[in-house]
């Protein structure tokens, strides 16, 4: 039942905003397919002013991953996560969630397919992917957008958020799962 | 503080390669990392300009003002700098609920669009703003209704109950919103860098 609502609910959002927002534009008397080029326009400008951002976050990204680095930080605190209750098997994923998002993701699906989605590692695997956002894609991107260089304290909050989601991920697997 | 952290990313990597014998794998990486941001920023464009141009027809038929009117109660608690009638609300309330439904696609442009207006307010315009700051806060932690993603790569392994998930993303996102929001109010009202106006 939730499945089929959820299934429905994802399948119609996006065709029904772009039938209902125009519809809604006409009645109001805008221009509507101006008002689109207008706005697609900006798109455009936004999308290209992030690549020397995206580029130097990601080249630091991949190398720190390529090179092993990531395998020994993931060594490193892989004691403190099994004594809260996390298989090692997640770990590489804890690691790499404010990281990289598409690697995530990669490494979620690598998990259920060698366990399965309803093993305690799948679930948990799917719970961190479904909790927080990958906060250095993010930042990266939307202050790239606009050229900020100075994060203040947005990284501190973002990465204290990632931290908390992720200990909440694992208490709430541990309470419903195991 | 981010400057240290994208050294010390793309130092300690090229060190670590090196003592491993294997410092082959930084030329690959680099180059194919490069190569793959102008394409994620590439596959963007498309999307970008598909979003911020009905984003715009919904803008000028005043649906955004309005949906900014009847969110007002909150909003002007969480972002007290930004005027309750600034464009910068709606495309506010557009990214966080593209983000709740998990349509990660549109959530960005939305994003963009909301940092680009909070930057017309910003004084100093190569740092993040007080909004911008808690904007991203909530964007980055914002609590989760339907992780579509996850449950489109469950479908696809035949879990037995696909959904079964939801509940507990609910619940773990809404604690790391919780923190990223209290944080953020600490950083604002308490601390050196949210003071010195």
């Amino acid at each position: 039942m939730l499945l089929d609502s959820l299934t429905v609910v994802s399948k119609w959002a996006i065709p029904l905003l772009l039938l209902a927002i125009p519809i809604y534009g006409y009645i109001k008397k805008v221009p509507v397919y101006e008002a689109f080029v207008e706005g697609a326009e900006e798109g455009f400008k936004t999308a290209v002013k992030i690549i020397p951002f995206l580029v130097g976050m990601m080249v630091a990204i991949s190398v720190f991953r390529a090179s092993g680095a990531m395998d020994y930080l993931i060594a490193a605190i892989a004691p403190l996560m099994v004594a809260l209750g996390a298989p090692p098997e997640v770990l590489p994923m804890a690691v790499m969630r404010p990281l990289s998002g598409s690697g995530t993701l990669g490494i979620a699906t690598e998990l259920m397919r060698v366990y399965g989605p309803d093993s305690f590692i799948g679930r948990l695997a799917s719970v961190m992917q479904g909790t927080t956002d990958t906060t250095f894609f993010v930042l990266t991107v939307y202050f790239g957008a606009v050229g900020i260089k100075k994060y203040k304290y947005s990284l501190y909050t973002g990465l204290t958020a990632d931290i908390v989601g992720l200990l909440a991920a694992i208490y709430i697997c541990n309470m419903i799962f195991r | 503080m981010l400057n240290l952290i994208w050294l010390l990313l793309l130092a300690s990597g090229i060190i670590v390669a090196a003592i491993n014998g294997n410092i082959e794998v930084v030329t690959e990486a680099a180059l194919g990392a490069a190569k793959g941001a102008v394409e994620v920023c590439f596959d963007l464009i498309g999307i970008m300009a598909l979003w911020l141009g009905i984003m715009k027809i919904a803008e000028n038929g005043g649906l955004i003002n309005t949906l900014a009117r009847l969110l007002k109660p909150i909003m002007v608690r969480l972002f007290p700098s930004v005027p309750n009638d600034h464009p910068a609300m709606g495309a506010i309330i557009l990214n966080l609920s593209a983000n709740m439904l998990g349509l990660g696609n549109a959530a960005t442009p939305f994003g963009m669009k909301a940092m680009q207006e909070l930057q017309k307010l910003n004084k100093n315009s190569d740092t993040a703003s007080e909004a911008m700051c808690t904007f991203l806060a909530l964007n980055t932690s914002c609590i989760t209704l339907i992780p579509a993603t996850i449950i489109g790569v469950r479908l696809s392994f035949d879990s037995a109950n696909p959904t079964e998930i939801v509940g507990a993303c609910i619940f773990a996102s809404l604690c790391a919103m919780t923190i990223a929001v209290s944080l953020d109010y600490w950083f604002r009202t308490k601390s050196p860098w949210g003071r010195k106006k």
